[in-house]
C-alpha cells in the first residue's frame, strides 16, 4: 500500500544520515570542553567499535537488545505511545524470565530457550500493559507511571536477589559472594554463533524480530488497530475500535519486546542476573526508535548504530579519558536533528521538501480557520 | 494553494456588505487576510482611503477592525469579563483590575443593548450569549469595522433576529460590518451590498434590490441550483430504533440528554432540530454507544442494545456520519481504501487469520468511490488529500455501504460544497425510499424542513416537540429551539 | 503517649518534609508556568539535574556558593530555552524535545563531572548557611519548621505565592492561560503565543534550575551523577495532583515527602519490619495512584501538548 513519496528519500535516508553527522558533530564540541582531541577520541571510539579484535562481534552483541528495545519503542510510537520505561520492563522480563530458565532442568535446548524467552516476554508484557491498563481507564499519561515503574522494577530486582532485613533474596543463589540469581539451566543458554566470540543465538532472534513486527504493524487488522488510534482516537472508537483494549495490548506487545531484550541478554551472555542496574536503556530505545522514524526496517542501523556507540564508549573511555556518557550527548544531538527536520533542512538548505514532523503524542485535528 | 485569485472588495461606512458564497468559497480566508491572520502573497488593503499593512492581529485591532470568528476565539474557563479585555486589560502595574474589567463591560454592554454578565464563565454561556461577548470583545477593542464569520449558523431564527438588531444598530451608528455567509434569505434581509464569491474569485457585486435569490444561487454555485429536494410521502415500515427515557451526561458530568424518548421507523427520515450544543452530540453518542447512558434504553428493532460496545452496534446495523468528520470520521493520514472499511478491517473478507486482505479492501473500496461519485486519483491516496465534500462523501459511502438498518446523520452536510449537499441529500432520500430509517440531526433548520418527515425539537436536552414535517411552520419550530413552549 | 509522640517527632518530621519538598515544589511550580502556557515539560528532571551541577561546578569554581545559585538559574534558563525553541518554533513534539534535554543533561553532566569533579582534590564549598530568621524563629513549633531554613527552602516557601499571583492576577498570567488553553483565539485577541510560551518555558528552567541547587548546593554540598533521581517527574505528578496551582502543588509536594519520612520512621518509631525496598517504592508507587487517581477529574490546560502554529 505504501507509495513512494516525493522527498520520501530526503526523509527516510539523508535526514537520519544528516542528523547523526551533526549528532556527532556536537559530541565533538563536548570532547573539546571537556579538554580531550575530538578525532582521537572518535579514533579510539571507532576502534573500540569495529576495528579492534573482537571488536565487531561485541558491537553486534550490543546491538542485540538494542534491535528489540527499539522495535518495542517503535511499535509504541505508531499508537501514539511514548513508553518510557523500556528500561524497567527490560529487568522484569530478565527476572521472569532468568527464573524459568534456572529453574527447569535437563529439557532440551528447543524447549528451555522458548520457555525462558516467552517467560521474559510475559513479564515485560504484563509490566508495561500497568502503565497502559492506566492511561486506557484513568489517563494517566504514560511517560509519568511507565518512568515511575522503572524505579519500582528495580527495587523488586533488588528485594527478589539481594533480600531485605538481613534475609537473603528469594531469587539468590548459594554460596555466592555477591548475591545474584543462579545460573540458568545450561539448556536454556543461547548458543554462541561466532565462536571466539560472545556472539549468540540473540542476534538472529533480534534479525527474525524485525521483519515479524513490520509484519505485525502493516499486514495485520493488530497493527492497522494500533495505527487508527495513533492517528485519531476519536475516529478509531467511532469505527468500533476499542480504544482502551489497543492501548494495554500495544503497550504490552511493547514491553513483551523489552522484555525479550532483557532476558536475550541474561541467556546469552551473562546467564544470571545481579542487582546491579545498568541504566540508560529506556532513553537508548527512544532515540532508535526515533532516528528510525518508527519503522523496524529503520530500527536495524539505528540499532547497529547505538550497538556500536555502546562497544567503543568504553574503549574511548579508557584510551582518551573522555566519560563514555559522551555518548548520551552525541544521542540527544542526534535526536533534535531527526525529531526537527527544519533543523536538518536549514542545515542542508534545502527547502520545499515536505519532511513530515515526528509526533509521538496524540494528535488532535486543529480546525483550520474558516 | 491560492484560496483567493485576484479578490477586490470595497466596503462602505455605515453599510452591511455581505459576502456571499459556498463553503470553500474563500470567503473565510479572505477576512483572515483582513484581519492579519493570514498573510496574503500579493496585492494591497486600502482603510479610511489609506494603504495599510496588517501583518498580524495587533495591526487589525490598532485600525478599528474586529473579527467574529465562526468558531469562537473564546477562552471557555476564564469570566466574560477576562475574555473581553484579554489582550487590552484593564490594569495597573501589570495587575489586572477585574473592578473596572467588570464595570467596563457592564457599561459596554448596556450601551449596545449587549446583556453580559461580566462575572460568568464563559463555558457556561449558552452559544447565542456566547457570540455577544465575541461582539463585545471587537467592540471593546473600538472596532468599526466588524467582520462576522458565519454568524447564524449556531443561532434560532429569532436569535437571529437579535443579532440583525445589533448589526443595524451597529451601522446606523456610521460602523461597517461585513457579513460573511451562505445563506440567500439572510442576504436578502440584511444586507446593502453583495459580494458573491466562488473558487476564490469575486464573481458579481450587486445589492439585494437588483437580484433575486435564485440568481444569487446561481453565481453562487455557478449552475442553476435546485433549491428543495424532491421527495414523495415517506411509507413508514416497522420501528426500527427506539429510545426510551434517555439520560446521557457531557463531558463536564453536567445533565446533557434529559430524559429523551424518540422512535425511528423505516423508510422515514426523524429530523431533530434545536441550536447546537442542546444534547445533540450527546444524543447521538448514546445511540452509537460512544457515551454511557445514564438511564434510559436505546433498542434496536426491539432489542435493548443499551449496554452494548459501539462495535456490537454498528455490526448488528446502526450506522453514524458522525458530525465533525475530522474528529470522528475519517483518518486522514489513512488511505482512502483503509477509510472505506473502517469499521469491517477486522472481518472477512477484509480480513484472513488476523492478515488484512489488501486486494480485496481495495476493490471494495474503489466500487464504493465509484457507487458515491468520489473524486479521487487513487484509493491508496491518504483521505486528507480529499477535499471537504469528498471526505464527506467517504463517510456517508461507508456508512451506507454496509447496508444499516438505521442511520445516525448528525450534520452531514456540514462544511461541504452544494453539489456535495445535494449528492448526499439526494441519497438520503433514496435510502429511505428503500426502507432505512435516519435519525437526521441538524442544527441547519432548512436542510431538516427539506428532508424530514417528522421533526422532533430539542431545547436544553429535552424534545420539546415533535411535528409532521408537512404542517410544520418554520417560526413556531424556531420559537420551540429557544425554548418558547409549544 | 507522650513517650510516643516523642520519639515520633512530629516538628522535625513535618520540618523534613518541608525541607525535601523543595525541589518538588520548585518543579512543580515551574512545569506549572509551563503547562498553563500550554507546554508539557517532562524535561525538568533534566533541568533539575543541570542546575544541581552547573550550580556545584561553579560554587567548586569560585568557592562561592551565591555564584552556584545563580548559575543553577541561569543554566536551568538556558536548558529551558532550548526546551523552547524545539517545541515551540521548531514544533517538536514537547514530550521527544523533552526526553532530548533529559538525555543530555545525563550526557554533559555526566562527561564534566569525570572530568572535572570526580577526581578534584580541593574542598567543596560547603552548603548554604542555616538562616534563623529573628523572633520568628522562636516561635514554637513554627518556628523551626518554618523559618529555621536554608535559602533555596526560603525561596520555595516565596515562590508559591508569586507564581500565584503572577497566574491568577496578573496580566501575564491572563495572557499565559489564555494561551495554554486556547493559543488561536489568544493569538487574535493580539498576543503573540510564541512569545508567552518562550517566556514561561524559561521561567520553568529558572525555577527548575534553583530546585536542583538544592540537591547540590543546599542538601549535601557536592554533586553527584543522577542526583536529582526522577523527582523532577514526581514533581510532575505533585502539579497534576495539585490541579495546576501553586498552592495544591505544595501540598501535593509534602504528600510525597511525607511517605518518604512515613516509611523510614515505620520502621523506627514502629518496629515494623517491612523489606526496605517496599518503603523505598512508596513515593514511586504514590505517584503512579495520584496520577492515576487524579486524572479523571483535574482538567489540565486544554492545548497543553499541543504545537501552536500561526496559519
Amino acid at each position: 500500500m505504501r507509495r513512494f513519496r516525493a522527498g520520501w528519500l530526503v526523509s527516510s535516508l539523508l535526514v537520519p544520515l544528516a542528523s547523526v553527522v551533526a549528532g556527532f558533530l556536537v559530541g565533538a564540541l563536548a570532547i573539546v570542553a571537556a579538554g580531550a582531541d575530538p578525532l582521537q577520541a572518535y579514533g579510539a571510539l571507532f576502534a573500540g567499535a569495529f576495528t579492534n579484535r573482537n571488536a565487531f562481534a561485541e558491537t553486534l552483541v550490543s546491538t542485540v537488545p538494542y534491535v528489540l528495545l527499539g522495535l518495542g519503542l517503535a511499535l509504541g510510537f505508531r499508537a501514539g505511545l511514548f513508553n518510557i520505561g523500556a528500561e524497567g520492563q527490560f529487568y522484569i522480563g530478565a527476572l521472569t524470565g532468568v527464573f524459568v530458565g534456572y529453574s527447569i532442568h535437563g529439557l532440551p535446548l528447543f524447549i528451555e530457550i522458548p520457555a525462558a524467552l516467552l517467560a521474559g516476554m510475559a513479564g515485560g508484557f504484563a509490566w508495561a500493559a500497568i502503565a497502559g491498563f492506566l492511561k486506557a481507564w484513568t489517563g494517566a499519561h504514560e511517560v509519568i507511571t511507565s518512568i515511575m515503574l522503572n524505579y519500582v522494577a528495580f527495587l523488586v530486582a533488588n528485594y527478589l536477589i539481594d533480600g531485605a532485613n538481613g534475609k537473603p533474596g528469594v531469587m539468590v543463589a548459594p554460596n555466592v559472594s555477591t548475591p545474584r540469581t543462579p545460573d540458568v539451566d545450561l539448556g536454556a543458554m543461547l548458543p554462541i554463533i561466532v565462536p571466539g566470540s560472545r556472539l549468540h543465538l540473540g542476534l538472529l532472534l533480534a534479525l527474525i524480530a524485525v521483519p515479524l513486527v513490520w509484519f505485525l504493524i502493516e499486514r495485520t487488522t493488530v497493527g492497522f488497530r494500533l495505527r487508527a488510534v495513533g492517528f485519531n482516537q476519536g475516529t478509531a472508537r467511532a469505527a468500533g475500535i476499542s480504544v482502551a483494549q489497543t492501548i494495554v495490548l500495544t503497550m504490552g506487545i511493547s514491553g513483551a519486546l523489552a522484555g525479550a531484550a532483557g532476558i536475550v541478554q541474561v541467556l546469552g551472555l551473562s546467564h544470571h542476573m545481579t542487582d546491579t542496574v545498568a541504566a540508560g536503556y529506556g532513553f537508548d530505545a527512544i532515540a532508535i526508535a526515533l532516528l528510525a522514524r518508527s519503522n523496524p526496517w529503520g530500527v536495524l542501523p539505528a540499532a547497529l548504530l547505538f550497538g556500536a556507540l555502546h562497544n567503543g564508549a568504553g574503549f574511548m573511555q579508557l584510551e582518551t579519558q573522555v566519560s563514555s556518557d559522551l555518548i548520551s550527548i552525541v544521542q540527544a544531538s542526534l535526536i533534535i536533528f531527526v525529531a526537527a527536520p527544519a533543523i536538518v533542512r536549514w542545515l542542508l538548505r534545502l527547502r520545499e521538501q515536505p519532511v513530515e514532523t515526528v509526533q509521538i503524542t496524540q494528535r488532535e485535528v486543529e480546525t483550520p480557520v474558516g | 494553494m491560492r484560496a483567493n485569485d485576484g479578490v477586490d472588495l470595497a466596503v462602505e461606512w455605515g453599510q452591511v456588505h455581505a459576502l456571499l458564497g459556498e463553503n470553500g468559497a474563500g470567503k473565510s480566508t479572505l477576512m483572515n487576510v483582513v484581519y492579519g491572520l493570514v498573510s496574503p502573497d500579493s496585492g494591497e488593503i486600502d482603510f479610511d482611503g489609506n494603504p495599510v499593512k496588517i501583518g498580524g492581529p495587533q495591526d487589525a485591532i490598532r485600525l478599528g477592525i474586529g473579527m467574529v470568528h465562526q468558531h469562537f476565539m473564546l477562552i471557555p474557563p476564564l469570566t466574560v469579563a477576562e475574555n473581553i479585555v484579554l489582550g487590552r486589560e484593564i490594569a495597573s502595574a501589570g495587575v489586572v483590575n477585574l473592578d473596572r474589567s467588570y464595570r467596563t463591560v457592564n457599561d459596554l454592554s448596556a450601551r449596545y443593548g449587549l446583556e453580559v454578565d461580566p462575572r460568568q464563565r464563559v463555558q457556561d454561556l449558552s452559544v447565542g450569549v456566547q457570540q455577544r461577548v465575541e461582539i463585545l470583545k471587537a467592540l471593546y477593542r473600538g472596532a468599526r469595522l466588524l467582520i462576522l464569520d458565519e454568524p447564524t449558523a449556531v443561532l434560532t431564527p429569532q436569535e437571529i433576529e437579535g443579532l440583525f438588531e445589533i448589526v443595524r444598530t451597529l451601522t446606523a451608528a456610521g460602523n461597517a460590518v461585513i457579513f460573511i455567509t451562505h445563506k440567500l434569505a439572510e442576504v436578502m434581509e440584511i444586507a446593502d451590498q453583495i459580494t458573491v464569491m466562488r473558487r476564490g474569485q469575486v464573481v458579481g457585486v450587486t445589492t439585494p434590490a437588483e437580484s433575486k435569490p435564485a440568481d444569487l444561487a446561481r453565481m453562487m454555485v455557478g449552475r442553476p441550483v435546485l433549491l428543495r429536494v424532491e421527495k414523495q410521502p415517506a411509507k413508514p415500515g416497522s420501528e426500527v430504533l427506539r429510545v426510551d427515557d434517555l439520560v446521557v451526561h457531557d463531558d463536564r458530568r453536567q445533565l446533557a440528554v434529559d430524559h429523551v424518548g424518540l422512535a425511528v421507523r423505516a423508510g422515514e427520515i426523524l429530523g431533530i432540530a434545536g441550536v447546537e450544543g442542546n444534547g445533540q452530540n450527546e444524543l447521538v453518542e448514546a445511540i452509537v454507544g460512544l457515551r454511557p447512558a445514564r438511564s434510559g434504553k436505546v433498542l434496536l428493532e426491539g432489542k435493548d442494545i443499551t449496554r452494548r460496545p459501539t462495535r456490537d452496534r454498528l455490526r448488528r446495523g446502526v450506522g453514524l456520519i458522525p458530525a465533525d468528520r475530522q474528529r470522528q470520521g475519517i483518518i486522514l493520514e489513512l488511505p482512502i481504501a483503509d477509510n472505506l472499511i473502517l469499521s469491517d478491517y477486522d472481518r472477512p473478507p477484509y480480513e484472513r487469520w488476523l492478515v488484512r486482505q489488501f486486494n480485496t479492501i481495495r476493490s471494495a473500496a474503489e466500487r464504493l468511490v465509484e457507487t458515491f461519485d468520489i473524486r479521487i486519483r487513487s484509493v491508496d491516496d491518504p483521505a486528507g488529500s480529499l477535499s471537504g465534500g469528498n471526505q464527506q462523501k467517504l463517510v456517508v459511502a461507508r456508512e451506507l455501504g454496509t447496508a444499516p438498518k438505521v442511520l445516525v446523520a448528525s450534520q452531514p452536510t456540514r462544511g461541504v460544497d452544494v453539489g456535495s449537499i445535494e449528492f448526499i441529500h439526494r441519497r438520503l432520500v433514496t435510502e429511505r425510499d428503500a426502507g432505512l430509517a435516519v435519525l437526521l440531526v441538524s442544527s441547519e433548520l432548512d436542510e431538516i424542513l427539506s428532508l424530514a418527515d417528522r421533526v422532533a425539537v430539542l431545547y436544553r436536552g429535552r424534545i420539546v416537540a415533535v411535528l409532521d414535517a408537512a404542517e410544520a411552520e418554520r417560526e413556531h419550530i424556531g420559537l420551540l429551539m429557544a425554548g418558547a413552549a409549544a | 503517649m507522650t513517650a510516643f509522640l516523642q520519639q515520633l517527632d512530629p516538628v522535625s518530621l513535618v520540618s523534613i518534609m518541608l525541607i525535601t519538598a523543595t525541589p518538588l515544589v520548585l518543579a512543580a511550580l515551574g512545569g506549572m508556568m509551563c503547562e498553563r502556557s500550554g507546554v508539557v515539560n517532562i524535561a525538568l528532571e533534566g533541568i533539575m539535574l543541570t542546575g544541581a551541577f552547573i550550580g556545584y561546578f561553579v560554587a567548586f569554581l569560585t568557592q562561592n556558593l551565591w555564584l552556584g545559585l545563580l548559575a543553577a538559574i541561569v543554566s536551568g534558563m538556558l536548558i529551558a530555552t532550548l526546551h523552547a525553541v524545539l517545541s515551540v518554533s521548531f514544533l517538536v513534539d514537547q514530550i521527544v524535545s523533552g526526553t532530548v534535554i533529559n538525555i543530555l543533561a545525563v550526557g554533559v553532566t555526566g562527561v564534566f563531572y569525570r572530568t572535572y569533579l570526580e577526581t578534584a582534590t580541593t574542598a567543596g564549598p560547603g552548603t548554604l548557611p542555616h538562616w534563623n530568621l529573628p523572633l520568628l524563629s522562636s516561635i514554637p513549633v513554627l518556628g523551626p519548621i518554618l523559618f529555621q531554613n536554608q535559602l533555596v527552602t526560603y525561596a520555595m516557601l516565596v515562590l508559591i505565592f508569586v507564581v500565584h499571583f503572577v497566574l491568577f492576577n496578573t496580566v501575564w498570567g491572563l495572557r499565559t492561560r489564555a494561551c495554554g488553553e486556547n493559543p488561536r483565539a489568544a493569538e487574535t485577541a493580539g498576543i503573540n503565543v510564541y512569545f508567552v510560551r518562550y517566556v514561561n518555558v524559561i521561567a520553568s528552567g529558572a525555577l527548575a534550575g534553583l530546585g536542583g541547587a538544592y540537591f547540590s548546593l543546599q542538601q549535601i554540598g557536592t554533586f553527584l551523577p543522577n542526583m536529582t533521581g526522577g523527582r523532577g517527574f514526581i514533581a510532575l505528578a505533585a502539579m497534576i495532583f495539585g490541579k495546576w496551582t501553586p498552592g495544591g502543588a505544595f501540598l501535593a509536594s509534602l504528600l510525597f515527602t511525607g511517605s518518604d519520612q512515613l516509611g523510614s520512621r515505620l520502621q523506627s518509631v514502629f518496629q515494623v519490619h517491612v523489606p526496605l525496598q517496599f518503603l523505598g517504592m512508596l513515593p514511586y508507587v504514590l505517584t503512579i495512584v495520584v496520577v492515576a487517581g487524579a486524572m479523571g477529574r483535574a482538567i489540565a490546560p486544554a492545548a497543553v501538548g499541543r504545537p501552536y502554529k500561526k496559519t
